[in-house]
Formats: C-alpha cells, sequence, structure tokens
C-alpha cells in the first residue's frame, strides 16, 4: 500500500524562483516593469498589460485572512491526519490575495481580518509551501 | 439582433436518480435525450444540433460527437460545452443564437453522469477538488465545500447571515423535494436537523451540501416560429446572459458578490422584464450559500439581505419567489455538471402546469440560474410562456 503524498507543486521554467524563495523562506511575488501591478500567483505575463517583464519582488510577509474554514472532512487521504485544519484566503499588504493554511493557532481562534505572518511548510527536499500564522502586532 | 423570443423548449426529459447499477454516463445521456425526443413527439433525425457536457466519469475527447454516433445522428452543429455548473445555460444561449443565426433549426442539449456508482466516494471528492489550482491551492487540501465555506464565512461576516438562515435554505428545499416522487431524497428535514449534521467545513453541515448522484436530463431547443407545432406548450426563451470573475476561489474580486449580478441584468435586459416580473427561480445549489448570493445578484432582494428573505418565507411554495420547486441539487439530484438540467426541466414543466402538487399558481415567467467553478460562471436564463408579456 502506497502512502498518500499531499499534492507537490511542480516548479516551472516562470515559477522556479518563487519555489526557490520559499525554500530560503522568502515569499515573492512578481512585479510588472510596465504597469508596476503586484502578482500573484505567478505566470509569464502580467494580468493587467499582457506584458512580459515581470520582476521579483520579496514581499512583507503580512497580511489579513479575509475568510477561513475548519475542514472537518479531509479532501484526500494524504490530510486524514491534519483534521481538523484551517484553509484561508488571504490578503497579501501588496494586495494579491492567496490561499494558505493557517498554523500555530487554534482553529476557533480564526476571525476575518485577522493579521497574519507567513511561514513556510516543508513539503520536500525542493518545495516549502507559505502557510500563515497569527500576527495581530503587525 | 435580439435572441428573445426567438427560440422555444418543445420537449424535455429526465432519466430516474440517484444510484444507477448497470447504467454508463453515455446510457444516461442517451435515455435522457429519448425522453425528451419523445415528449416533443420528434424523430431523432430532425435534430441537426447538438450540444452535450462531457462526462467527469467517462471523459470524451470529443463527446457530443460520440454521443451523436451512438444516438445514430448526423448533426451539422455540434458541441461539447464546459461551464461547469453553467454549462447547459450556456448550451440553450448559444444553441438559441446558432438557430436565430440559421446555423440548425432543431437542437438537443443532454446531459448526464455517473459520480454516484461510477467513482468512489474519495475519487469524486477529488474530481471536484481538481478544478483548485494544482500548485498554489491543491496543497492546503481544500475540498469543494470548504471553498464554498469561505464564501459562507464571507457571507456572514459581511452581512451577519446566520448557520440557521443558511439551514433553511435546505429545510425549504427539501420541503419541495417532499412534493417531487422524482426526487432523490423526499424526507422534510428540519433547520435542526440541517444544524445537528455532521460539520464538513465550517460553517458547512452535511445538509448544506448538495447530493452526488447518477442521473442526465434533456431538453429540446427549437425556433419560436416552429414552436407551436409540438404537442406541448412551448416555453420561449425571452432572456439569456452570462458573466465571469476568475475560475480560482482565492482569485476572486469578491467572495460575497458574484458575476450573476451581469448575467442576470444581461438577461433582464433582453427579456424587458426584471425581477419583480419572475414568478418561480430555479437557481444553482450545490451549497446553501450559493443561493443567498445568487438570490441577491439576480435582484429578488438586496445584497446581504437573502437570508431574512429566505428566513422569511419567499423562497418557499405559496411566498413570493418559490425557488427549486424540484428539490434542487440539494434534494432532487446531483450528478455533476449535469445537474442544473433538473431546474431546467422543472421550468418548463412549471410553465407548462405540470408540476403537479408542486405547481406554483399562474407560473408564466421563471428564472434559471446555473453558476460554475466556486462562482466563477455564471448563466441565466429567463423563460415565458409567451414571446411577449403586455
Amino acid at each position: 500500500m502506497t502512502v498518500p503524498v499531499k499534492p507537490l507543486p511542480e516548479p516551472t521554467t516562470v515559477t522556479a524562483p518563487y519555489w526557490e524563495g520559499c525554500r530560503e523562506g522568502v515569499l515573492r511575488l512578481q512585479r510588472c516593469t510596465a504597469c508596476e501591478a503586484m502578482q500573484f500567483p505567478p505566470q509569464r505575463h502580467c494580468r493587467q498589460c499582457l506584458g512580459d517583464t515581470l520582476a521579483w519582488q520579496p514581499a512583507a510577509g503580512t497580511g489579513r485572512v479575509t475568510s477561513w474554514t475548519v475542514v472537518r472532512h479531509p479532501v484526500s487521504a494524504a490530510f486524514a491526519a491534519d483534521v481538523p485544519y484551517v484553509v484561508a484566503i488571504v490578503a497579501l499588504d501588496e494586495g494579491p490575495t492567496m490561499l494558505a493554511g493557517i498554523r500555530q493557532c487554534a482553529v476557533d481562534a480564526v476571525h476575518v481580518g485577522m493579521r497574519v505572518a507567513v511561514v513556510f511548510e516543508t513539503r520536500s527536499d525542493a518545495i516549502s509551501v507559505p502557510c500563515f500564522r497569527p500576527a495581530d502586532h503587525c | 439582433m435580439t435572441l428573445r423570443g426567438a427560440a422555444a423548449i418543445v420537449g424535455i426529459g429526465d432519466t430516474p436518480v440517484g444510484k444507477l447499477p448497470g447504467w454508463s454516463a453515455t446510457d444516461l445521456c442517451i435515455e435522457a435525450a429519448r425522453r425528451a425526443l419523445a415528449d416533443a413527439a420528434l424523430d431523432k433525425r430532425a435534430i441537426d444540433g447538438l450540444v452535450t457536457c462531457n462526462s467527469m466519469v467517462e471523459p470524451h475527447v470529443y463527446h457530443a460527437e460520440m454521443i451523436a454516433e451512438a444516438m445514430g445522428i448526423a448533426p451539422r452543429w455540434c458541441m461539447t460545452l464546459s461551464a461547469g455548473g453553467a454549462t447547459n445555460f450556456a448550451a440553450v444561449h448559444h444553441a438559441a443564437a446558432a438557430i436565430a443565426a440559421g446555423q440548425c433549426r432543431t437542437v438537443l442539449i443532454s446531459a448526464a453522469d455517473t459520480l454516484r456508482t461510477g467513482l468512489t466516494p474519495e475519487r469524486a471528492q477529488a474530481q471536484m477538488a481538481s478544478t483548485g489550482d494544482p500548485n498554489f491551492e491543491a496543497p492546503y487540501g481544500l475540498p469543494v465545500a470548504g471553498s464554498y465555506a469561505l464564501i459562507a464565512r464571507a457571507h456572514m461576516h459581511a452581512f451577519g447571515t446566520t448557520a440557521e438562515q443558511l439551514a433553511r435554505v435546505a429545510v425549504t428545499t427539501r420541503a419541495h423535494a417532499a412534493l417531487n416522487a422524482a426526487a432523490e431524497k423526499r424526507t422534510p428535514i428540519s433547520i435542526d436537523d440541517v444544524l445537528s449534521s455532521r460539520m464538513i467545513a465550517d460553517p458547512l453541515h452535511l445538509l448544506d451540501c448538495s447530493l452526488v448522484s447518477d442521473g442526465g436530463a434533456a431538453i429540446i431547443l427549437t425556433g419560436a416560429d416552429r414552436a407551436g407545432a409540438f404537442p406541448n406548450r412551448p416555453a420561449y426563451l425571452l432572456g439569456a446572459g452570462e458573466g465571469r470573475t476568475h475560475e480560482h476561489v482565492s482569485q476572486a474580486p469578491s467572495l460575497v458578490e458574484s458575476a450573476a449580478r451581469e448575467s442576470g441584468r444581461r438577461a433582464y435586459d433582453m427579456a424587458r422584464l426584471g425581477p419583480a416580473d419572475v414568478d418561480f427561480a430555479e437557481l444553482y445549489d450545490c451549497f446553501t450559500p450559493v443561493v443567498l448570493i445568487e438570490l441577491e445578484d439576480l435582484g429578488f432582494c438586496p445584497k446581504g439581505e437573502a437570508g431574512r428573505f429566505v428566513e422569511d418565507g419567499h423562497t418557499a411554495l405559496g411566498g413570493s419567489l418559490p425557488t427549486n420547486t424540484h428539490g434542487g441539487l440539494l434534494s432532487h439530484a446531483h450528478p455533476g455538471n449535469p445537474g442544473s438540467m433538473f431546474g431546467l426541466t422543472e421550468a418548463v414543466r412549471q410553465l407548462r402546469g405540470t408540476a403537479g402538487a408542486r405547481q406554483v399558481v399562474g407560473a408564466e415567467v421563471g428564472l434559471v440560474h446555473g453558476q460554475g467553478g466556486i462562482l466563477s460562471s455564471h448563466c441565466t436564463l429567463i423563460l415565458g410562456l409567451q414571446v411577449a408579456r403586455s
């Protein structure tokens, strides 16, 4: 019997710098050098102006929870041991929004508007995924 | 050019629903088509247009062509459409445009799947969750119910919507299903039943979530000029509109307001009607919070007030806007993307006056709305008994 594994991101030519950042403990966003839009998730073209000259910029790593849920019924066997776990949408201070797990926090203490700071969770030698912890002082 | 009144639904067919061992998705798609043809007293050779919705269980690269082959028909206009829960109504929109443009005369739209017996519960769950971004969402283990829980939580936070109000959607819908012999779940439930059912993803309980079913349904759409020649009263397409804002829930511009606003406005504009003209609605109800957002975005109540609107009984039979009169995806059946077809065939039944114990008295204008993804892709249709309502 195979051990269930959580879905593992696969870096591409475009996203490799993002995943390298995560491994090094830095959350990186794309900034369009043409229109200055900040972007996540990373992609080759700017969503605003379709320009293709995007630069990498470290994010502050802080943001605010816009919504959250406590998953009680895991999406797959790979997450069964984590139940109950919190998944939230975080609006980064730079503007982009992302889905992420909330860590270092009781599941019933999460709330809309909660200030959070990024932490990284190691999933493999190459991949760490960003999660967030409470940071009411931020 | 307007599509207002250009086409009409002249045939409908629903398959049985629930657990249908021994039936493939293709079998059900053709069975639904056969029933719709019989309802329209139409020979299959009259079908010159075909739209299908791909099966999750038995995906085909050329799905509509495969169905045409298996039905022994050779449509000149043919497509497999993919817009999640908005697929079937977008199909009606496209088909009406094709008919108006003279590309075809009589279109069969058929959709079915076997999510209940064709997939293990684990695979069904994984299939549905696969709409999440594989790199930036999937690593966090968010089930589809969890995505809609994010929507529900945001609505509660913004407007004070309560778990009881969400539960009321499920309770009202079940009461309607109790009047529909074809529905999968017919035993009435209470608010307490919903709130004491297993928590899946806070704040959504098991009974806030739709069913997982086998089944399908089909319709026949033809030009309004020919619609009078069929045995049943035609249901004219008076308005159609679509709207889209995003695909992934994490990229939604709003969690409490959707492109149903645009799809609804476009459909009302085409029909030259407004929410007050609508006698009943069949709204996509994969999870209870979706109905609240649709009621608001389609203009049936102000933004933020759908919880009270439902609580006050407006959406129940006998209320000002009977909604999901057949039992919806919550209690009739939910075979995945084909599921909204049951709302469409129900709307036609209501307009014909053949809905039996759940008939909306004096139903002349009905609105159906489908949404796919996580409030991503929307299509609204307005159907009526007359091409122009005075």
